[in-house]
């Protein structure tokens, strides 16, 4: 018990613990596929998933190459992400301020709110066919629940003085909304939306496995019928990497937005 | 407009005017109210009918709301025919697909087969997951090496959502239970592994320090401080872990399996039955619903000491 939570390692030590650590997984993970412990077609080594992402940059599969699935998916994801952000931010700063909308409006949401924004796909089929109408409601079920609360939260938090100020100079609720409850909720919001983009993204993710004709998850359902394990691994990576640059993207507008709230 | 005009129903008598009462909530608000906990607010205002528990306010005009949607999906399927019965189902068709698929069957079973089937699997994935996570985040929180040598695997993986290892884990294991647990704990590891950590690394170091100066043993050291210090992060990362788990295995039923609740929702999707449809959605929101209670039931319960130790 001679390391604590409070000692910390130098940036050097991590470096190198961190060097140790990628290198052990990828060897542990090449070791089981070319020793042949694993079946290759099950478990391709590190390599050939490098290979094969490389590949499908310019090599089509399942009708398109990859950059051209991910920009299909990427462009339904925007189109339901705004969608739920643009209805979900001002819904939740109007429930946050008119406490009879709060009161209709909480007990259809806590309904809704269970129901896992996959679970959509069956209506959305229904109603949109293949078309963009379908993949755009189930990332609305998925992005539009943390817009809606955060923003909520964010309006019911402000500071009691702030509002009371407002109110005393005869504020009207219009500008009380938009002058006082938005900018001091701005860094809930943002936070919100993070959450809203990832959720959102899996959900698309979902949705393109079960029924689409384009995106990267028709890509991987399409490779997983022909037990291309390598053309998986790479839809995954490039999952991971699409959902990582939303995420750095708004992490660096939330500390934008926190850096201009403390000036 | 006076509340007991909106809803002469209740007879409902406000014992506060309205300007009052918005300040009561505003200033009590939802603080109180943990991560996810929802859109509940506390409220001084009550309803009295006589005969019948008092009623907040909030409850009476949530059941108005939801009374007067049940009204217009009534009037708007059936009579009026404004939305075609083949695109959304009327109460009826729900009340017929219900009885359909509790007492014949539907999608090779009845409905409570179906039910505790997932319910199962989820219940053994997230177990695996816990049972692994758990550790692993007290490890990581505890040892800053073992952090920085598995932190950047961590960062690899975590990006990938696990919804998309739906398709690996079918080519791994085909459509059967052993691909959904794998699939189940890779959506719930990952909040376990995290929140624990973040629970033993926001320890108070003087209570590390007091335990060590009176040189208690390893495993007491864990059983009885890392653990009970770092739990109200850790039931914040089982609640997340629970959600990822439930929304995961439904994504993986829907994409291939013989039983469950994403089963039924997948055959009604290829039989083009909305009131099935309907039937599976609801199931799947109150299950999720009352997993996340039991949750919530068990920690309150378990995290009682928290509340003690605060008020004094």
């Amino acid at each position: 018990m001679t390391m604590g939570p409070a000692e910390r390692l130098t940036p050097l030590q991590s470096m190198t613990c961190g060097l140790i650590g990628i290198l052990l997984f990828l060897g542990i993970w090449s070791g089981l596929s070319l020793s042949g412990v694993v079946p290759h077609q099950f478990l391709p080594s590190p390599y050939d998933v490098a290979s094969r992402f490389v590949q499908l940059l310019s090599v089509q599969f399942a009708g398109a190459t990859l950059p051209q699935h991910l920009a299909s998916s990427v462009m339904r994801f925007s189109y339901g992400f705004f969608l739920g952000a643009f209805i979900g931010i001002p819904l939740g700063l109007l429930m946050g301020w008119f406490r009879m909308l709060d009161e209709i409006v909480s007990p259809i949401f806590e309904g809704l709110r269970f129901i896992a924004p996959i679970a959509w796909v069956p209506f959305a089929a229904l109603w949109f066919g293949t078309g963009i109408g379908g993949p755009i409601l189930i990332i609305f079920a998925g992005a539009f629940p943390p817009c809606l609360i955060n923003s909520y939260r964010g309006a019911r938090f402000v500071s009691r003085p702030l509002i009371e100020a407002a109110q005393m100079l005869g504020t009207g609720h219009v500008r009380i909304i938009l002058e006082v409850l938005l900018p001091a909720s701005t860094a809930s919001i943002v936070a919100g939306l993070r959450v809203s983009a990832g959720l959102g993204w899996q959900s698309l993710i979902g949705a393109e496995l079960i029924v689409a004709s384009t995106g990267v998850g028709f890509m991987m359902s399409q490779a997983q019928l022909d037990l291309a394990t390598p053309t998986v691994m790479s839809a995954m990576v490039a999952i991971g990497l699409v959902g990582l640059l939303f995420d750095v993207a708004l992490r660096w507008i939330e500390t934008a937005v926190q850096r201009r709230g403390l000036s | 407009m006076t509340l007991s005009s909106a809803f002469p129903l209740c007879q409902a008598r406000v014992s506060l005017g309205q300007r009052q009462t918005d300040d009561c909530i505003r200033a009590s608000g939802c603080l109180s109210s943990g991560d996810d906990d929802g859109l509940d607010a506390t409220t001084a205002q009550h309803f009295r009918i006589p005969g019948y528990p008092e009623m907040s306010r909030r409850s009476v005009i949530g059941l108005a709301t939801i009374g007067a949607l049940f009204a217009i999906w009534c009037l708007a399927t059936v009579p009026l025919r404004l939305i075609s019965p083949g695109r959304f189902p009327s109460p009826l068709d729900v009340w017929i697909s219900f009885r359909q698929v509790a007492f014949v069957g539907y999608a090779n079973g009845l409905l409570y087969q179906h039910v505790l089937h997932s319910l199962q699997l989820v219940v053994l994935g997230f177990a695996v997951a816990v049972a692994t996570g758990v550790p692993l985040g007290l490890l990581m929180g505890w040892n800053r090496k073992a952090e920085a040598l598995i932190n950047p695997v961590f960062l690899f993986i975590r990006p990938i959502p696990p919804l998309a290892w739906i398709p690996l884990a079918i080519l791994w294991l085909g459509i059967g239970d052993a691909a959904k647990i794998l699939v189940i704990w890779f959506a719930a590891f990952v909040p376990c592994v995290i929140n624990t950590l973040t629970g033993v690394r926001t320890i108070e170091p003087y209570v590390i320090e007091a335990a060590r100066m009176l040189g208690t043993p390893r495993r007491r050291f864990v059983a009885e401080i890392l653990i009970p210090a770092a739990s109200p992060m850790i039931f914040t990362g089982l609640r997340l872990s629970l959600q990822a788990s439930w929304t995961t295995l439904v994504a993986a039923e829907l994409v291939g399996a013989l039983y469950g609740l994403g089963r039924i929702l997948n055959v009604a999707q290829q039989d083009i039955y909305p009131g099935m449809i309907f039937v599976g959605m609801a199931c799947v929101g109150f299950f999720g619903w009352a997993m996340t209670l039991i949750l919530s039931r068990i920690e309150s319960r378990s995290l009682a000491w928290v509340q003690t130790a605060r008020s004094h």
